[in-house]
């Protein structure tokens, strides 16, 4: 029997289209949009003015804060200005717009080939090395990673949990990265170890990647403490809770974090990006997207530079399909449609998804018929249709008291909802309404 | 059998008046005492029960009213001056002058001058909208168009368009009580003053871009060039973070912003016609404010 969370939990379909397509360099474009906010917390301070000549690797933007990250050029070039500019909501956010010309690498990232297995540095310069180059969580939140890997007095962590899970259908980057960079991953993973004292790691995969299991498993014993664990496919596994559930059966309860249970999750991209920011002094400024849809003549999987406009990465694709009804960033379930091509890929990027025309509308909302499935879906014992009814109706001290901060977001009550009830919706609005009123009663 | 009947109607009501002995007494110990004129002031208040006033309802605002020392800050909105005078008449103070107000919708995205961009598919509720994104136009200032003020509304005041898809506020039915202004995520409802025949002249824009971004997103955006405070011989236009505002005291009712203004943000609402065009053309306009 494959290891899995116990409660709740969907099985959409997988589509992974893009599973077999090996990760390509994507053409560096002629202009990038690099916003100031790409993380969890401050946005980062802008370190360049108009006209200044940047290289690749170089830091454009410094954190502000312990929860904050810098943010480094993934091009080289001139700074075109320094002005506002559209995110994935719509919404305007300071950005760096450059102008590239060649493309000149800061001297002391080694871009060789070369994989540098011997971990040099100490448990704090690791930690202070991911802070210098702006590593934060790939796998969606985009927590700051530095934050993560230090651990409060007080507190301990004794195992260490690596998320290569990818349950969000579609998507690939994570699933590419394990199988052709399993061996990076792992010295991350390694890396990941030292700065937080643990002598054990898990890495847990689901079992729709059989070939990344078994490329990991093979090479898992050359790394000491590190073990590789097959799990049943279902959704929300990737959410860090359920995986520490699934992995080492420990719950972490409501409003406390994995390090309450003695455990810390980061991605298997995070670990890859700290591999090369510790062994190869690469700063974060390029990551694997996956690109797909089901009419995109060339679906696939890319490193591609942050900045670069998700315009860019459709034309690489093939060129957007006719039929084309929605564009999502992200995964279908999490993920958010952009109205927009132009908006740049961040750090948070794991995917673009193009939606047929056909595929892209939500279903008629009809009346909630007590069915319950939205109760059985939800993998943190929460009521969904309840939680939706006392959001619309502005019951918000109710709705906490009904947990719905616990919420995760993970969209699994609306996947499952046979009514069309546009459940997460009103769950989101209701959470950051109480979370308000919460902020607001403290400040009293 | 008649006994028993006889017994039983004994007992209870031995029983009666002593319980109701008890009762009495209880009731005089643990008497609270209410201003009986609290009373009398809810029976004149409106009972719409609105919140317009900023309080939970009329009963809890004919409290606050019996226990003020002034009437400074308390009004009643929907019930107006002649409320607020028979209020005061009761309480044997003065109620201060307070202008009435009427809302007004600070946007005039119509699908005509703000396209739409994108398709909004989710929950009908401008605030989830509003959280999510931008909205299904490239303002994100202006109305989404889904109606929560319509449902804020207990006046009936306020109905959607389905053409221009923009809400319609009834002036003759609102009573300014701000439940609308509240529930716009957007803050696009102003209570502006009232004034003679229901005239009214505002900027419909919220838009606080520069023009250039303003003007993209929607043709009427207000691209803050100043024309209209040069023409006003009022000083009543002020313009603060790249948006013009009339100051409703200060306005006459001249109109020479509304011909002035090149985006034609600026509206007139219950003007009779204009004399001729042609006069208004060549710049002749009616200082008239009466007119």
């Amino acid at each position: 029997m494959l290891k899995t969370f116990p409660i709740g939990g969907v099985h959409p379909p997988e589509n992974k289209i893009t599973a077999d397509a090996a990760i390509e360099f994507l053409p560096v474009p002629s202009s990038v949009v690099i916003p100031v906010t790409q993380h969890i917390g401050a946005p980062a301070a802008i370190m360049v003015n108009k006209g200044d000549y940047v290289r690749t690797g170089q830091k454009i933007a410094e954190s502000k804060g312990f929860v904050s990250s810098n943010i480094h050029s993934s091009v080289s070039g001139k700074v075109n200005k320094t002005d506002l500019v559209t995110d994935t909501s719509g919404y305007k956010q300071p950005a760096v717009f450059i102008d590239v010309e060649g493309d000149e690498w800061v001297e002391t990232i080694d871009r060789s080939n070369e994989i540098i297995t011997e971990v040099k540095l100490s448990g704090e310069e690791i930690i202070k090395k991911c802070l210098e180059s702006g590593i934060v969580g790939l796998g969606g939140a985009t927590f700051p990673s530095h934050v993560k890997l230090t651990v409060p007095s007080g507190k301990k962590c004794d195992v260490l949990i690596i998320n290569g899970v990818e349950c969000e259908p579609y998507l690939t980057s994570d699933h590419r990265l394990m199988l052709e960079k399993g061996e990076e991953v792992l010295i991350g993973v390694t890396i990941l170890m030292k700065a937080l004292n643990v002598n054990k790691a898990l890495v847990g995969i689901e079992n729709n990647k059989t070939d990344a299991i078994n490329h990991l498993t093979k090479l898992a014993p050359i790394f000491p403490g590190i073990t590789v664990h097959a799990l049943k496919v279902k959704y929300p596994q990737g959410a860090e809770k359920q995986l520490i559930k699934a992995l080492i059966n420990r719950e972490v309860p409501s409003g406390r974090l994995p390090l309450d249970v003695g455990t810390v999750v980061h991605n298997v991209g995070t670990a890859y990006a700290v591999y090369e920011a510790v062994q190869k002094n690469k700063p974060l400024f390029e990551r694997v997207v996956t690109i797909t849809g089901k009419s995109l003549s060339k679906p696939g999987n890319y490193f591609v530079r942050i900045g670069t406009p998700v315009r860019c990465l459709i034309e690489a694709a093939g060129g957007m399909p006719e039929d084309t009804g929605k564009i999502v960033n992200g995964g279908p379930l999490m993920g958010k449609a952009i109205n927009n091509t132009d908006v740049p890929v961040v750090k948070g990027t794991s995917g673009v998804i193009l939606f047929p025309k056909e595929e892209s509308q939500r279903m008629e909302i009809s009346r909630c018929i007590r069915c319950a499935k939205c109760i059985d879906a939800c993998a943190l014992n929460l009521e969904p249709y309840l939680l939706m009814t006392l959001s619309e109706r502005g019951l918000f001290e109710r709705a906490e008291h009904e947990r719905i901060t616990d919420c995760m977001e993970c969209g699994a009550c609306s996947y499952i909802c046979p009514a069309g009830r546009p459940l997460l919706d009103y769950i989101r609005l209701g959470k950051t309404s109480v979370m308000k009123m919460v902020r607001e009663r403290n400040m009293k | 059998m008649s006994l028993t009947v006889l017994l039983t109607i004994i007992c209870l009501s031995i029983l009666a008046l002593f319980s109701s002995i008890i009762l009495y007494f209880i009731a005089q110990k643990f008497k609270v005492f209410e201003d009986p004129r609290i009373d009398e002031v809810q029976a004149v208040l409106p009972a719409a029960n609105c919140g317009g006033c900023g309080f939970a309802g009329c009963r809890n605002f004919a409290e606050a009213l019996v226990k003020a020392e002034t009437f400074e800050g308390l009004n009643c909105p929907v019930g107006g001056a002649t409320v607020m005078g028979s209020v005061a008449k009761l309480l044997g103070k003065e109620a201060p002058q307070v202008d009435p107000t009427v809302a007004v919708l600070l946007c005039n995205g119509t699908p005509e001058f703000r396209p739409r961009t994108s398709r909004y598919n989710g929950a009908s509720d401008c605030r989830i909208s509003h959280n999510l994104y931008i909205g299904e136009t490239d303002c994100s200032y202006g109305c989404l168009g889904l109606g929560d003020c319509v449902r804020a509304c207990t006046f009936d005041a306020i109905h959607m368009n389905s053409e221009t898809e923009l809400p319609v506020i009834i002036d003759d039915k609102c009573v300014s009580c701000g439940a609308c202004v509240k529930a716009c995520p957007r803050k696009i409802i102003e209570l502006r003053k009232k004034a003679k025949k229901d005239r009214k002249i505002y900027v419909t824009c919220s838009n606080c871009e520069k023009g250039g971004p303003a003007r993209r997103a929607c043709k009427v955006a207000c691209i803050a060039c100043g024309k209209c405070v040069k023409v006003c011989a009022f000083d009543a236009i002020t313009i603060e973070n790249n948006l013009a505002y009339i100051d409703a005291n200060k306005c006459t009712f001249c109109r020479k912003c509304v011909t002035e203004c090149p985006t034609s943000c600026i509206i007139e609402v219950n003007f009779p016609p204009r004399k001729s065009v042609i006069e208004v053309e060549a710049g002749v306009v009616n200082d008239n404010p009466n007119v």
